[in-house]
């Protein structure tokens, strides 16, 4: 047993798990020199995690997207953070002109759900269009072309929405209802966290439920396994797959209003570090499974947001803030060497992938 | 997948609404606006009405080729369907645009946007837009009419007018400062100046105007390049056979190899000074695209963070060499050798970790290596070495003995030895044990490995090698600009150097310099253009993956994996020399 499992070791492996080690041992130790420093009470760290969760549940939404295109065509969706640019990028001259017509404040939940739907529609068409268009022509081709393909077509969507709206920021009016915070025991929590918390659990569980419980989404799961098998029982494999898509679209339409909450300005580029983020997310949690999605996007959220002070700021690293995603990606790093398929992703990628 | 026979009308309006609203899109993109200043034919029409026109025209005939309609009558009517909605799509901008203020949301929907879709005629000049798109429409249908051979040639005459149209402003520049050359020439070439001059006059006055091409020149043009074609299309098809080449053909490829030198060692002073920048710009992306076509091309690892060597390079002579440091105040040339261990090193890191990964799991793991090198560079942590957001200033300079070389000129030639060295390495590696090692390794890993070929050893070697390429490009890059700044290490550079070798043919060596041409020169030689780069890019590499996956110049062997199914139904006599792989 055992002389055959130190077969099996070879150098690199040893060389590879040394790294993994290395960043380990650098962070065991920065968290607890930062920890014994007491620099931080302990509601800072409570404001980080709050700041976190709501920050994963919109890297988690986003999520959802990569992994179930990835579930299905085994390919990334590269333009997705485009897909997830385009709602709240055109939803924002909605909201702005609510807003300036009084409309917002009379009625918030109204406007705040048009606004919604609106993000939604456009990401889901341009999602869909997106698949019907560069796609599906594609299906059987070389690994790399659908990849490439998804390259292109993200920078032609960010270019095409820079050209349509202008390179500029648009500034999304906060509604007076979610205005302001409230305090738990010493603790400030603003209302558009709480929105975004709740926001994304809600959508969450929705986009699992249907996965999950409906006949589309057991059709979705058949396809994902076998596109011949699912085909020859009945399915209409391009429907679903159109489906998968759409579904994909909307909540990261849904994922775009949430980060206008948090971050108020939107511009052509505004997907590419959140998309990046949850395409990491997706992986960290092994892609193409769903909860995987949403343990690797809440995980991501709070490494990115209690990272850089709990890992660096011990070991005497200047606004350790600078290197969060610096911190996001190296965790990714860590987790692939120990676990090349994510947290909950089966062991396939090595096989299939 | 079954095809049903597709109705011609219903596909004449289909194609007419996606003509349409294509050319709606550049139009509130604002290209059409951009280009609209720019003659093709001096005073007849310009770029941004070809843009607004040329949806109609190649739907029209794309249309017309998939129905194949049965008779002459439908399929002008085809073509007329396609071009009327096409255009009345855009007139329903036009109109809408009258109702409501549209520039509230789309910012290049301004009146003069109207001005031009109406051809500056007002509301009546719909009448004029929907008629000239018909006409398109059914020009474009009447194309398929022509005999395949004819066709072809007026095609490719058409594009060459076009391309000739928009050069105007590069040949006018460039036969401005032969002329000025001509005056420095000895005595016994005054003939060499007379020539050049009355070249130089012929090209600006006669074929071109102050804008554009003339209309008579256009005509004859066309004509000319349309006959060669038409010749062209007419020889029989040379047949390829890799591995085997004659003595004939071994002293054409010498010869022509030995031309193409000389052409790049001359192209700063026929192009002159003006263009050395933009050919400086294209040697760099050569450098890194010769590095990144071993990674991706020749060895299928999929690498989005590649900026990070040339970032690592470039820090590294910097960090090296700058007093301002002063750490080490090295030469350029003693600096050279660590600075390129260093990006080896930093490949064989990066590969260690991702030996085990594929496809997607690599692709995003180097993307966030990338992204880690620039914010470690930015990083206020690490300033007190490598500069922060203020970057390396006074890095040192090549010298060779006591010239230094710091014009733009002078650099180039250093690229033009870089590249010459790193094709020369690519080459002799690509036919070499580790080269089809590489390539077994892309086709299928598993039976790669199952052959015996040591997948760490082979894998680590694509990184190191494709590192130093990209190392060196950066190290030539620091001293170009004296400095380095972590903002010019970003993505995009590594989406550039992905879309040139994609575009070029990935795994050929020439599509390299092909793609770095067509991506990086271009853009620069078009002025207009620059602001639609990244746009242009995407739909590129889209319309690229779509129809001709393989690149512009590309690899034998890739070409003949993705057209497998074509080339078995056309060679219906297999020739006697069996095709050896890789050769």
């Amino acid at each position: 047993m055992l002389r055959t499992w130190r077969q099996r070791i070879t150098l690199t492996d040893i060389v590879v798990w040394a790294i993994g080690v290395a960043i380990g041992a650098v962070i065991v130790i920065g968290t607890i020199a930062t920890l014994r420093s007491g620099k931080y009470p302990v509601t800072t760290w409570l404001d980080l995690t709050i700041k976190g969760l709501a920050l994963g549940g919109v890297y988690a939404l986003i999520a959802m997207g990569y992994t179930l295109v990835y579930g299905i065509l085994r390919m990334i969706n590269f333009a997705h953070s485009e897909v997830f640019m385009s709602g709240p990028f055109t939803a924002v001259f909605l909201a702005n002109a609510l807003a300036r017509s009084g409309f917002m404040d009379r009625h918030p939940i109204i406007g705040m759900l048009m606004v919604l739907v609106l993000s939604m529609a456009v990401s889901m068409t341009i999602a869909v269009l997106l698949e019907r268009i560069a796609y599906r022509p594609l299906r059987n081709a070389p690994r790399l072309v659908p990849l490439i393909t998804a390259i292109g077509a993200s920078f032609f969507l960010q270019y095409v929405f820079r050209g349509l709206y202008g390179s500029g920021f648009q500034a999304y009016a906060i509604p007076k209802a979610l205005q302001g915070s409230i305090t738990i025991g010493g603790l400030r929590v603003f209302n558009t966290q709480i929105a975004v918390i709740l926001g994304a659990f809600a959508m969450m569980f929705a986009l699992y439920a249907i996965v999950q419980w409906t006949k589309t989404g057991k059709a979705m799961r058949a396809v994902s396994e076998d596109k011949e098998a699912a085909a020859l029982m009945g399915i209409n494999v391009d429907r679903i797959i159109s489906l998968t898509f759409a579904l994909g679209g909307i909540s990261a339409g849904a994922a775009g209003i949430l980060y206008s909450l948090l971050f108020p300005v939107v511009n052509f580029i505004m997907g590419f570090i959140p998309g990046l983020k949850a395409f990491t997310a997706a992986v960290l949690g092994g892609i193409g499974n769903v909860p995987g999605a949403f343990l690797g996007a809440m995980l991501l959220g709070l490494i990115e947001s209690i990272g850089p002070n709990l890992f660096l700021d011990g070991l005497g690293v200047p606004t350790p803030s600078q290197l969060k995603d610096a911190i996001a990606f190296t965790i990714l790093v860590f987790i692939l060497i120990f676990r090349p398929t994510g947290i909950l992703g089966e062991r396939m990628a090595q096989s299939k992938a | 997948m079954h095809t049903k026979p597709i109705s011609p009308w219903k596909a004449a309006i289909q194609a007419g609404l996606i003509a349409g609203t294509s050319a709606v899109l550049l139009a509130l993109v604002g290209m059409t606006a951009a280009f609209s200043g720019r003659y093709i034919v001096s005073g007849w029409f310009t770029m941004g009405q070809v843009l607004f026109l040329a949806p109609m025209f190649i739907l029209g005939y794309t249309t017309a080729r998939k129905v194949a309609p049965q008779s002459t009558l439908n399929t002008v009517l085809v073509g007329l369907i396609c071009g009327v909605i096409g255009s009345a799509v855009q007139a329903g901008l036009v109109l809408l645009g009258q109702v409501l203020d549209l520039r509230a949301m789309f910012v290049n929907a301004s009146p003069a946007l109207y001005e031009i879709l109406t051809l500056g005629r007002g509301l009546p000049g719909l009448l004029l837009l929907l008629v000239a798109g018909a006409i398109m429409g059914i020009a474009g249908a009447a194309i398929f009419l022509l005999p395949e051979r004819l066709a072809k040639s007026v095609l490719q005459a058409l594009l060459w007018i076009l391309l000739l149209g928009l050069l105007r402003d590069l040949m006018s520049t460039v036969t401005a400062q032969w002329v000025i050359k001509t005056r420095a020439f000895p005595d016994g070439l005054e003939w060499a100046g007379t020539l050049i001059t009355a070249l130089s006059t012929f090209i600006n006055k006669t074929i071109y105007t102050a804008s554009g091409l003339k209309l008579v020149s256009a005509i004859v043009l066309f004509l000319l390049i349309g006959a060669w074609s038409y010749w062209r299309y007419g020889q029989p098809k040379r047949v390829r056979i890799s591995g085997a080449l004659t003595r004939q053909q071994q002293t054409q490829r010498v010869i022509g190899l030995g031309a193409v030198t000389l052409l790049f060692i001359l192209l700063p002073s026929i192009l002159g000074i003006f263009f050395a920048e933009i050919l400086d710009n294209v040697g760099l992306y050569i450098l890194m695209g010769l590095g990144l076509n071993i990674v991706v091309g020749f060895a299928g690892l999929l690498d989005l963070g590649y900026v990070a060597f040339y970032a690592i390079g470039a820090y590294a002579m910097g960090v090296l060499t700058s007093p301002e440091l002063g750490f080490f105040n090295l030469t350029f040339w003693e600096a050279l050798p660590f600075a390129l261990l260093a990006t080896v090193l930093a490949g064989v890191i990066l590969g260690l970790p991702i030996l085990k990964m594929r496809g997607d799991y690599l692709a995003i793991v180097t993307l966030g290596f990338g992204e880690i090198v620039r914010l470690l560079a930015l990083s206020d942590w690490l300033s007190p070495w490598l500069g922060g957001t203020q970057g390396i200033q006074r890095i040192a300079q090549p010298t060779i003995g006591s010239i230094v070389l710091d014009s733009q000129q002078d650099l180039y030639y250093l690229f033009l030895a870089g590249i010459g060295i790193v094709a020369f390495i690519a080459w002799r590696l690509k036919d070499s044990r580790v080269g089809r090692a590489w390539m077994a390794l892309r086709e299928d890993e598993d039976v790669a490995r199952a052959m015996g070929i040591n997948h760490v050893t082979t894998k680590l070697m694509a990184f190191a090698t494709g590192a130093l390429f990209s190392g060196l490009a950066g190290t030539i890059f620091a001293a170009k600009l004296h400095s380095v700044y972590p903002h010019s290490m970003n993505f995009l550079v590594s989406i550039n150097v992905l879309s040139l070798i994609i575009i070029g043919g990935m795994g050929s060596i020439p599509g390299v310099f092909v793609g770095a041409f067509v991506l990086i020169a271009a853009p620069d030689l078009l002025r207009e253009f620059a602001e639609y780069r990244y746009l242009a890019y995407g739909a590129l590499l889209v319309v690229m993956m779509l129809t001709r996956p393989e690149g512009l110049w590309p690899e034998e062997r890739r070409r003949l994996e993705l057209h497998e199914e074509e080339e078995a139904a056309a060679m219906v006599e297999p020739p006697s020399v069996v095709n050896t792989p890789g050769g």
